[in-house]
């Protein structure tokens, strides 16, 4: 038989994809089935946050970071009320604190819930999609029921939270937690040891530790290389010091121990959010000092100095003192940091965001070569992309 | 803090030209012409160990000469240690690539070059990244306005996405007055009763 020489082929693969997870163009080389060069094409949901917030008072500019990452609004709220804070000097209550924590797991689960479903969705099966949906659902209820809001809460502002839980809330999420466990377990029965979800996860797209930093990975990328790195852990913020709960690290650094991992993870903020609802103290939720934080309305009806705090605070906006300062949070995918720097007037004068998915997104090419078309998809399903916070 | 700022003098020395402290966070300065070697030796040293470059981006201060800060933002997971690197450039300098340090600073130059127009020096991919295919200027500049240049729309009748340059139905508005508190002398409507008084 006569040899055949195959051409090399290159493939566009999305932006219209279903398995793109958004906006993604990749340009693909491929010599049959192999990928040998993974070129994503980014930047179609660039909006330009980082000029906008140029433009806006530091109020003003919160609600931007609800837009960023979508699935997991609130963890992003929390780095830029972070930021301020330090760049302010203040702190948040103690009750303000817990609230963020609780809200920023219920916000993980929120994340991983969407992560693992789509991922086994890229994979090849269709129903732990619905049911983890089905359990997102009940979560953002308790976003709305809080914010007002399902999805852009809006809800940590510089200072605390913009609200105290509404009655009758705190049992309500202790009555979730108790019915998350089976509802894992239905998802697990289904995919972990699924002999099709193995053969299309397990040892595809490997990362080792020492490739994992050099290229800039964080949260469950990096712990699935064997690194215990958390931030809850190793630079505790809020009351994450005070919460008894373990920080999971994957073993081989594939596909499917960063799908396990964040198993796991959802398990433990489970046991994050019943210690938050147990030590919860009472008190305010947002910080006292009227100079940073707007007062409460039933104060403004008495109080002529609320009055002119309101006024001052919502139109003028607060005047952080010059200096730049960054700040992190371990949000779901990673770090997510943002990088503040004020010269003394009420607007930021450069905010710079460190998206988690940007860097894993940069290893695309890395760590898909080599492996077959269908491979890139479960890669990118197991890095967690989401282009609302890679495009920014 | 002082462990950090002990262990990033001791592997630098004489090399850093500024330390800045503030908020309990260290930035450190360095020259453009060893910034390569001095990266090299922040990830290396055993004292440092800065295995995670997490960011690169800059600051705009249009009224200096050499108008743009380049930040490295960088973490250590051994010692737990964040550490801020910046180095000084204009329009038309080149700064070295970080590539060769961390693999994982592609990306984040592009970010850069995109977003200011800093150029990076032996990059091996050298591409705007967020912006759209064909677009011209670096908008995070100071000098480049908010609502851009160009805007696109689908011509029904070309049957394509066409460019226009932007025209807005209503100009941008800034709300940036002084403060009625403190920059204001005259109140709005009475600077003819003070005209008056003059005469």
């Amino acid at each position: 038989m006569a040899e055949v020489q195959i051409k090399p082929l290159t493939l566009n693969f999305g932006p219209q994809h279903p398995a793109a997870h958004g906006v993604l163009r990749m340009v693909l080389e491929m010599d049959g089935e192999i990928v040998e060069r993974a070129d994503p094409h980014i930047g179609l949901l660039h909006r330009g946050t980082e000029k906008l917030i140029e433009h806006k008072t530091y109020l003003q500019a919160l609600p931007y970071f609800d837009r960023l990452d979508y699935v997991s609004p609130m963890c992003q709220e929390h780095g830029f009320a972070l930021a301020v804070e330090k760049l302010l000097g203040i702190e948040a209550p103690a009750r303000g604190q817990y609230i963020r924590v609780l809200f920023s797991e219920i916000t993980r689960i929120l994340n991983h819930l969407l992560n693992t479903g789509a991922f086994i969705m890229d994979v090849g099966a269709t129903t732990p999609m619905l049911w983890t949906f089905e359990q997102r659902d009940k979560l953002l209820e308790f976003y709305e029921r809080v914010s007002g809001a399902r999805f852009h809460a809006a809800y940590f502002r510089p200072g605390g939270v913009h609200q105290d839980l509404p009655k009758g809330l705190d049992r309500d999420i202790a009555a979730f937690c108790d019915q998350f466990d089976a509802a894992i377990n239905d998802i697990e029965t289904l995919a972990t040891n699924n002999r099709i979800f193995r053969q299309r996860t397990v040892d595809i797209g490997v990362v080792s530790a020492e490739q994992a930093m050099a290229l800039g990975f964080s949260g469950p990328m990096l712990r699935g290389s064997n690194v215990a790195w958390d931030l809850r852990k190793s630079q505790p913020y809020e009351v994450y010091d005070e919460l008894d709960f373990d920080v999971v690290v994957g073993k081989s650094g594939d596909c499917f121990d960063r799908y396990v991992l964040r198993i796991e993870e959802m398990k433990q903020s489970i046991k994050i959010i019943r210690q938050c609802l147990d030590m919860m103290p009472g008190g305010e939720v947002l910080n006292e000092d009227h100079k940073f934080t707007p007062p409460r309305r039933s104060e403004m009806k008495q109080s002529m100095e609320s009055l002119i705090h309101h006024f001052k605070l919502y139109t003028e906006g607060v005047k952080v003192p010059e200096g730049e300062v960054y700040s992190a949070v371990e949000a779901p995918k990673g770090e997510f940091g943002v990088f503040l720097v004020s010269d003394g007037s009420s607007k930021p004068y450069k905010c710079k965001i460190r998206a988690p998915g940007f860097a894993h997104l940069a290893a695309m090419d890395e760590l898909s070569k080599g492996h077959q078309l269908a491979d890139t998809v479960a890669i990118l399903g197991s890095m967690d992309i989401v282009f609302g916070e890679v495009d920014r | 803090m002082e462990e950090l700022l002990e262990a990033v003098s001791g592997a630098l020395g004489d090399r850093i030209l500024e330390t800045v402290v503030h908020a309990d966070q260290l930035t450190v300065r360095l020259s453009r012409d060893t910034l390569i070697e001095d990266l090299t030796t922040l990830r290396n040293d055993s004292s440092c160990r800065f295995a995670i470059l997490l960011d690169i981006t800059a600051i705009d201060l249009p009224q200096r000469p050499e108008r743009f800060d380049v930040v490295y933002i960088m973490l250590s997971p051994f010692m737990n240690h964040r550490l801020r690197v910046k180095v000084a450039t204009d329009e038309f300098t080149p700064i070295e690539s970080a590539t060769t340090v961390w693999p994982g600073a592609n990306w984040f130059e592009r970010e850069t070059w995109d977003m200011y127009g800093i150029m990076f020096s032996g990059h091996p991919d050298f591409r705007r990244i967020l912006t759209d295919y064909g677009f011209s200027g670096h908008p995070l500049r100071k000098d480049f306005p908010l609502t851009g240049y160009s805007e696109v729309r689908y011509s029904e009748e070309q049957k394509r996405v066409v460019y226009e340059p932007v025209s807005l139905t209503q100009e941008f508005r800034s709300f940036d007055y002084a403060s009625p508190w403190e920059g204001v002398s005259t109140l709005p409507g009475d600077e003819k009763a003070e005209d008056e008084a003059a005469a």
